[in-house]
């Protein structure tokens, strides 16, 4: 049981897929200027990495090991559209803002690593939670990002005004850094930061 | 016509920097850019591996997969779009595969220089994302041959130069906590400042 709960609460903090073993970055940086597309892009990711990370692990011992890579690209690629056409038919808006980035997910590479290097060597259940528990590590440092870039960005939140900006009579004079790409950088390097402050073992030696 | 073109990749390596404004192959951008010399490599692969994709799935979604492509077959209203990612994915896989086979033939140097970076390729964004802004935007032919090369090139140059920077990072004294991905992170966000004073440039 303490297993599963490790599987499950690992990819959170000790493991982060973002802050430690960097990957995935690309569209973590990319789509965070708004909350309301974070949390369609982390639902599509959760739901990529759990789908998966469970039907490659029912068939890994059916995979030949030298196409591994190609089995597992075709897994992903089919769960990538699935999710895209199901987007573009009951959130167009969303998935126009989201653009090329719903695409992406199939070379995301938190998703590949995963199956790669999980779901070959676990059974089903073990996967699933493992899938859920990096689909969830992924969108707690999105969540967080796009919370910091919009609320000082635009003063909203989900498109709902928290700051009254001084363009519509309010007090607040939004930060027009934060909606511009190079901010989403800064805000992940501090993320990091606390992190590590936080977590003192994942410090990186000096080279 | 010939501005048109320079216009666009003069777009594709600077104001659209794929890497620092659309943060594509952003994984490798931060993993492969400790030394100037791998990410030299690396870079030209990029360039040369994107400017044969991109024109490739350009093809591919002008004759097969676009509403009405398929005309010349008899079937004039089959839209096959929803099955482009996985074309895409296939064709950069392929790709990857035959230059490594002709490189290993033919170029045996360049092979060896490039080692373990062509197979990287396939899952690296910047090459999805290129084929991809390529459907989204509608490129023609042509205009798909010098996004290709303007958007590799502009990767290979943002890694090049945050590689260039980050070896002087050795002399300095970075807080315990920011060591490796922080900086490297902070480094990038300050790169994208830079290059965002092209933004506004129109030929």
């Amino acid at each position: 049981m303490s297993k599963a709960k490790d599987v499950f609460l690992d990819p959170l903090f000790n493991k982060n897929p973002i802050g430690l073993q960097i990957l995935g970055i690309c569209s973590a940086l990319a789509v965070t200027s708004k909350l309301e597309t974070v949390v369609a892009m982390c639902l599509a990711v959760t739901f990529v990495i759990t789908g998966s990370n469970v039907s490659i692990s029912l068939i890994r011992r059916q995979i030949p090991s030298n196409i591994r890579i190609i089995v597992e690209i075709t897994i992903i690629a089919t769960l990538v559209i699935i999710v895209d056409q199901f987007l573009q038919a009951y959130a167009f808006g969303i998935s126009k803002q989201l653009s090329i980035f719903v695409g992406l997910i199939i070379t995301n590479c938190i998703v590949l690593g995963r199956a790669e290097g999980f779901a070959m060597k676990n059974p089903p259940g073990l996967s699933f939670l493992d899938g859920v528990g990096n689909g969830l590590g992924y969108s707690l440092v999105l969540l967080l990002v796009a919370f910091f870039r919009e609320l000082l960005g635009a003063g909203k939140l989900l498109g709902i005004t928290i700051l009254s900006t001084t363009n519509e009579g309010g007090w607040y004079l939004p930060n027009g850094l934060m909606l511009l790409p190079p901010s989403a950088f800064f805000i992940i390097g501090l993320l990091i930061w606390i992190l590590r402050t936080w977590k003192t073992d994942q410090i990186e030696e000096e080279n | 016509m010939l501005e048109h073109y320079l216009s666009l990749l003069i777009r594709s390596i600077f104001i659209e920097n794929i890497a620092l404004a659309f943060f594509l192959g952003m994984c490798t951008f931060l993993a492969v850019s400790k030394k100037v010399d791998t990410a030299i490599g690396l870079g030209i692969a990029v360039i040369v591996v994107q400017t044969i994709t991109v024109p490739a799935n350009n093809l591919i979604y002008q004759y097969l997969l676009k509403e009405g492509a398929l005309s010349w077959l008899g079937l004039s209203d089959t839209d096959l779009t929803f099955i482009g990612l996985i074309c895409y994915i296939g064709v950069i896989a392929a790709m990857v595969q035959i230059l490594e086979m002709v490189l290993d033939r033919y170029v045996p140097a360049l092979y060896n220089a490039l080692g373990v970076f062509l197979p990287l390729i396939t899952v690296n964004c910047a090459i999805l994302g290129g084929s991809l802004f390529m459907v989204e935007r509608d490129y023609n032919f042509t205009e798909s041959i010098v996004f290709g090369f303007g958007s590799g090139a502009g990767w290979a140059l943002a890694l090049v130069a945050l590689a260039g920077i980050r070896e002087k990072m050795k002399y300095a004294d970075v807080p315990a906590g920011l060591r490796g991905l922080g900086i490297t992170f902070m480094i990038a966000g300050l790169m994208a400042m830079a290059f965002m004073a092209f933004s506004g440039i129109q030929l």
